[in-house]
């Protein structure tokens, strides 16, 4: 679906602005490939001419890293065709790609952590002299290879001595050799600081000038902007978009990306979400549930019903069910503040890589970083997930699979989990209690499994999202984290759990909400707050959160509504020198667990 | 990717069905074969007095394998329990002279205290369950023999000897116990907030601890239980011989429990405990050595057999398929 | 497929050479690597000061010569570890291969040392292609094989009835005899081990593949095969060390070997090879064993009235001891 008028017809990218007779160095022609049934790629093309940078754009879940995967011999595309300078391949393995010219540099680091520098870099061609690994030659030339990315290190030294962005420099030195004609990088410079930013795009400008083909993945819009000359965009597993970079607009790419049409944001709702708050409303069986429910030991875990009308405005009333100030870790997050008060939703916006999930990992105390989280005005002061859900908050998250479901347990066991201890008594559980919960949410929630002793790995997405919802709701948590609580759902279900979202904001349970689907978060959300490479870039209230506010906020052009902290300088600035998260971390410290 | 959804097992399937039933009934059909071969073979087989003997074989293994299962149900393996034997043994004659109870108790409490070092080194500081065990096993071996000195001791309490040799109802009070061993622990996996939250523990850590669940506690508690039922197991192995052998007795144990749980149908992978599988598992590897040497077939041939049947049980329970 | 952001360990910003290093931490590194050299060094001395005369060259021959070949199976563990694997085989195919070289040895010298290499390499072969194609743990594997080639030799035995002895006046006897030859032998197998993990692309590949065996599959690197090479190597080297133990008993004896593996596996990881793969030393494994030698050697002089328990207990906590410190340290580098 061609979203904008002079958009051409994405079925033939290949014809997009190609000048005549230029040879693709790298095309993917309607490649399809699907994991057990399910589509990664529907109708992805992708065309990469000699001496150009070309920028492949997409969500997560849009299909990027497995066309990167096919274009390298990791996979194999179930259709469609992969040409490498005008002849078709098919490569087995990551070794024939290789062979063939393809280099890559992949999104994790794979290098050896207890090697030395000069090790890694030459791992599987070590310079050999008399049939043994020549160390002499291979230590001076891994000095002066590196010499030229501008990383000067002791190359016997073990990898994991380096930091992260002189270990990324390694592994393009390893990928990128003077003989490859094309060189995929999958977000490069994720942990480079913008010094080596620049030192990257100049290697970069080197292949491209030398003729090699590059592509570049990034979710740095200025970086994109920067060095790329032409674009492809996947949304869904298809190509929607492919042109020139200079002559796509940030914001119409963006809104490529989310599948956001411009025009027609204004009007009409495309999600299950209450218009405004005040339509919200709890379940109708409230009350059946609340005398279903353990009071639990604290008192604080008493239902405190606080009625969802549209004149208490929460934000005012006092104390947030949600507290969060001065989130830093070493790495991904910079001093994010927020509130979330009872009965409110909140959405976390950004783009990949913003640090929203990790926001919310560290919040549940899932992943380290130091800062205060309190609830209910209380701080927690061990920062681990058990204290966190003792003290009222619960988390959805993002990894359905990984983190979210036990996949061999029953749906019954699934659900009550994070009760059991509440549903027991001397450590016994009792099942008739067990029973009744597991029953009422499975008709609350419309749970379809052929019974509650179905495993839940053989549950559709929808239903373990419901079933992970069910955890968490009778525990009757203060707040809820819903990383992407509708990725990967089919669409009945996704509006079943928007309306799930709004009920428990009617019964008072303080929400934040992480959606990389705009017309969620818009409609979802009472307050918006976007992230974008690890710290607040702007905080959108009540009538400000409509779909060009949040573009632009997402943009970061500076141009939209409501960016209290515009003037802020964003991480990897020129501030970052002085100010670096150690000095951050010492100062907060004191609350932060491991 | 996220979004997969499973769908009914569908043209390679049989095969992966085959093997997953294979898995979870194998151990009773094969024991089942095993026990109908033998008495075709030799009518003797079903004798009480044999069968009383399998028994008395069997319980000590049957007490350590329950705790390597429930070990093995949080995807960790505790190699110590053969040594925690050892320890038990060479506690008891030291104290018997206060009496058994309080001999039985402290016996019991340093296999508690060895599991939970081992544990400990396990949840607290990351240590592979391999490693943190296999440490163990050669040094608390070694600390059971200096307590108790180069040669086997005699150990001569009715009370022990009872526990060891006594038969209620005809059947040895070393099975009775090895019964309400299994009865409690089943119950403590199906029934109790710590059985659930160690499966759940075993099939998804990541999952578990943003759950809230106490995954260290619990897996502290499983090696410190593993442990406990190792030193009954000792406490029982001491009365049935009469003597206290450290330096002997336990030996291989971690071995042949490891094997009933695995033979059992509980994947090494974690996520899963089989109580009456470990039990049948057990029963099963005692009778196929027992058959095996009733007809004079070498012990090597047996060793053989026993190698395949563990090879073969990992295949069929190997880690597949949705995850 | 793409790794979810928040379980990229998080690392601090780099300064401008890329090195993150502080003073402390390069200490720490270096304490890690060259740790077991500098305890085995502190304990000789020790020993030497706490009674100069008895530090003999006696002793050294003592230390050296009893069970330099047991130091072989260390020697092959050290790979497997490597890999993030581990081979609890060897101690069986220990024995195996000393019966097997009694055995060949009545139809000459050749055959006692190609009958025992040939038969221990297959029987690693096995397990490698078990655990490299076959998807199975290496821990049961070889577990599987550890009773598997005990029941082999009870087999060959006649249930260890039957006792193969070396002909007395084979050379293959003087491989095993005296202090020298053994040490000169086992000295240059390690030579040739360290070599191998240091200076060839083998070593490189089996480092990677312990490291992370996915980046190293992506990188083109011949995972399976290396794999059951290592398991390869590994059987072969116990099968060459029971031979030679074989050579020097003058007999093929059935009993031995018994948790050999567990000592082998120990003394790896206390020269400082990581049990979670991704690092190993044959250098660290020769001050390993030495060390245990040597405070085997302590035990039996000063506390032999507590005989071999005593070494159980103090390798055991010396285990534990060491094997905390590298998850301490491991877990302090992840920060």
């Amino acid at each position: 679906m061609p979203t904008s008028p002079d958009e051409p017809d994405p079925s033939a990218p290949s014809a997009v602005g190609a000048p005549a007779g230029a040879p693709a160095a790298l095309e993917a022609r309607r490649v399809v490939k699907s994991f057990g049934g399910v589509h990664a790629l529907r109708a992805a093309d992708l065309l990469v001419r000699p001496g150009e940078v070309h920028a492949l754009m997409g969500e997560n879940g849009a299909g990027k890293s497995t066309l990167i995967k096919l274009l390298t011999g990791v996979y194999r595309p179930d259709d469609g065709v992969i040409a490498l300078h005008g002849t078709e391949r098919a490569f087995r393995t990551p070794l024939e790609a290789q062979t063939a010219g393809i280099s890559t540099i992949y999104q994790e680091v794979n290098l050896v952590p207890m090697m030395s520098v000069a090790r890694n870099l030459f791992l599987g061609r070590e310079p050999r002299r008399y049939g043994l690994v020549d160390l002499r030659t291979m230590n001076r030339l891994a000095s002066e290879i590196l010499e030229r990315y501008g990383v000067r290190v002791d190359v016997t030294a073990p990898v994991h001595t380096l930091g992260l962005g002189a270990r990324q420099m390694v592994a393009l030195a390893r990928a990128v050799r003077t003989d490859a004609r094309v060189v995929i990088m999958d977000e490069p410079t994720s942990s480079l600081e913008p010094r080596e930013v620049q030192t990257l795009f100049d290697v970069i400008r080197t292949l491209r000038d030398q003729g090699s083909a590059v592509v570049f993945v990034s979710h740095r819009l200025d970086e994109l902007y920067e060095i790329c000359d032409r674009v492809t965009v996947l949304r869904d597993g298809r190509t929607v978009h492919s042109g020139a970079m200079a002559a796509l607009p940030r914001m119409e790419l963006i809104s490529l990306m989310l599948g956001r049409d411009l025009v027609a944001a204004q009007d009409g709702r495309v999600t299950a979400f209450a218009p405004d708050r005040s339509q919200r409303r709890p379940a109708p069986d409230d009350a059946a549930l609340a005398e279903l429910l353990p009071a639990g030991r604290r008192g604080r875990w008493a239902r405190q019903a606080i009625p969802g009308d549209s004149d208490s405005n929460a934000t005012d009333s006092g104390r947030a069910a949600l507290s969060v100030s001065g989130l830093t870790d070493r790495h991904r997050l910079r001093d994010v503040s927020l509130d979330v008060a009872p009965g409110e939703v909140v959405g976390l916006g950004g783009l990949l890589g913003a640090g929203r999930s990790e926001t919310a990992q560290a919040v549940l105390g899932a992943h380290p970083a130091a800062g205060t989280v309190s609830v209910d005005g209380k701080r927690i002061r061990r920062r681990n997930p058990q204290a966190a859900v003792r003290a009222g908050i619960a988390m959805l998250a993002e990894d359905r699979k990984a983190e979210g479901v036990i996949p061999g347990l029953s749906v019954r066991e699934n659900i009550v989990l994070a009760a059991l201890p509440r549903l027991s008594r001397a450590g016994i559980v009792s099942t008739a209690r067990q029973d009744r919960i597991v029953e009422f949410f499975m008709n609350r929630l419309r749970i379809k499994a052929s019974g509650p002793e179905q495993k839940v790995q053989d549950l559709s997405g929808g239903n373990q999202q419901k079933v992970l919802l069910a955890r968490w709701m009778c525990l009757n948590p203060r707040v809820l984290l819903l990383d992407e609580p509708t990725r990967g759902i089919d669409v009945g279900a996704k509006a079943e759990v928007q309306g799930i979202i709004d009920q428990l904001a009617a019964e008072g349970v303080g929400v934040l909400l992480i959606s990389s689907e705009l017309d969620e978060l818009i409609e979802g959300s009472d307050r918006v707050v976007v992230l974008r490479t690890g710290s607040v870039a702007a905080r959108l209230d009540g009538d400000e959160v409509t779909a060009p506010n949040l573009l632009a906020a997402l943009a970061g052009d500076g141009s939209g509504l409501g960016e209290p902290e515009t003037g802020e300088p964003e991480l990897g600035e020129s501030e970052s020198e002085s100010a670096g998260p150690e000095s951050g971390g010492a100062d907060e410290g004191e609350g932060n667990a491991s | 990717m996220t979004a997969t959804v499973i769908e009914p097992v569908d043209g390679a399937g049989t095969r992966e069905r085959i093997l997953d039933l294979s898995q979870r009934y194998g151990v009773y059909v094969a024991l089942a074969v095993l026990i109908a071969v033998a008495t075709a073979l030799n009518t003797d087989f079903m004798s009480v007095s044999n069968w009383r003997v399998q028994m008395f074989e069997a319980a000590p293994t049957v007490l350590v394998a329950l705790g390597m299962a429930l070990v093995i149900g949080t995807e960790g393996v505790d190699l110590s329990v053969g040594a925690t034997i050892a320890l038990a043994a060479s506690i008891v004659p030291l104290y018997i002279g206060y009496g058994p109870a309080p001999a039985i108790v402290l016996a019991l409490l340093l296999g508690a205290a060895s599991g939970l070092v081992g544990g400990s080194m396990v949840a607290f500081a990351g240590v592979q369950p391999i490693v943190a065990t296999l440490s163990l096993m050669i040094g608390v071996r070694g600390l059971a023999e200096l307590l108790n000195g180069s040669s086997a001791k005699p150990v001569a309490d009715a009370t022990i000897g009872d526990l060891g040799e006594h038969t209620l109802a005809g059947i040895p009070l070393m099975a009775w116990i090895a019964l309400a061993a299994t009865a409690i622990v089943a119950y403590t996996v199906r029934r109790t907030t710590f059985g659930r939250q160690l499966v759940a523990i075993g099939d998804n850590k990541r999952a578990s601890l943003l759950a809230g669940l106490p995954v260290r506690r619990v897996l502290v508690t499983v090696y410190v239980l593993s442990g406990i039922l190792a030193a009954l197991a000792g406490v029982l192995i001491v009365g049935h011989g009469a003597e206290a052998d450290p330096a002997n007795q336990g030996l291989n144990m971690e071995l042949s429990a490891i094997t009933a749980v695995v033979v059992g149908g509980t994947p090494l992978s974690g996520g899963r405990v089989r109580v009456v599988g470990t039990v049948a598992g057990a029963m099963f590897m005692q009778l196929i050595s027992a058959v095996l040497i009733q007809h004079n077939v070498p012990t090597s041939t047996t060793q053989i057999v026993e190698a395949v049947l563990i090879c073969l049980a990992v295949y069929v329970s190997r880690e597949r398929g949705t995850r | 497929m793409s790794v979810r952001t928040s379980q990229v360990p998080a690392a601090p910003r780099v300064s401008p050479e890329g090195l993150l290093e502080t003073p402390r931490e390069r200490w720490i590194r270096r304490a890690e690597r060259r740790g077991p050299l500098v305890v085995l060094v502190a304990v000789c001395a020790a020993a030497t000061i706490a009674s100069p005369s008895d530090a003999s060259w006696s002793d050294v021959s003592t230390i050296l010569g009893n069970n330099a070949f047991v130091w072989l199976l260390a020697l092959g563990m050290t790979f497997v570890i490597t890999t993030g694997g581990i081979d609890l085989s060897v101690g069986s195919l220990y024995a195996l291969g000393g019966v097997l070289a009694a055995r060949g040895s009545s139809s000459g010298p050749w055959l006692a040392i190609l009958l025992p290499l040939v038969v221990c390499a297959a029987w690693g072969a096995v397990q490698g292609i078990l655990v490299a194609y076959g998807g199975m743990a290496p821990f049961i594997v070889t577990l599987a094989g550890l009773l598997g080639a005990r029941g082999l030799l009870q087999a060959l035995t006649n249930q260890g009835s039957t006792t193969y002895l070396v002909p007395a006046h084979s050379w293959f006897r003087h491989l095993g005899a005296g202090t020298w030859v053994p040490v000169g032998i086992v000295a240059a197998l390690f030579a040739i081990g360290w070599v191998l993990m240091e200076r060839t692309g083998y070593g490189a590949t089996l480092t990677a593949i312990g490291g992370n065996q996915d980046s190293a599959v992506l990188l083109g690197l011949p995972v399976a095969r290396a794999k059951v090479l290592v398991y390869l190597l590994s059987g072969t080297l116990a099968g060459a060390a029971g031979a030679l133990g074989g050579a020097r008993l003058g007999s093929g004896v059935t009993t031995i070997g018994v948790g050999y593996e567990l000592t082998a596996i120990a003394a790896v990881v206390i020269g400082g090879t990581l049990l979670t793969g991704g690092y190993g030393t044959v250098g660290g494994t020769v001050c390993g064993v030495l060390l245990l030698a040597v405070i085997h050697h302590l035990i039996d002089r000063y506390l032999s009235q507590y005989g071999s328990a005593m070494t159980d207990a103090v390798n055991g906590a010396f285990l534990a001891v060491v094997v905390l410190a590298q998850a301490l340290l491991e877990r302090s580098r992840r920060r």
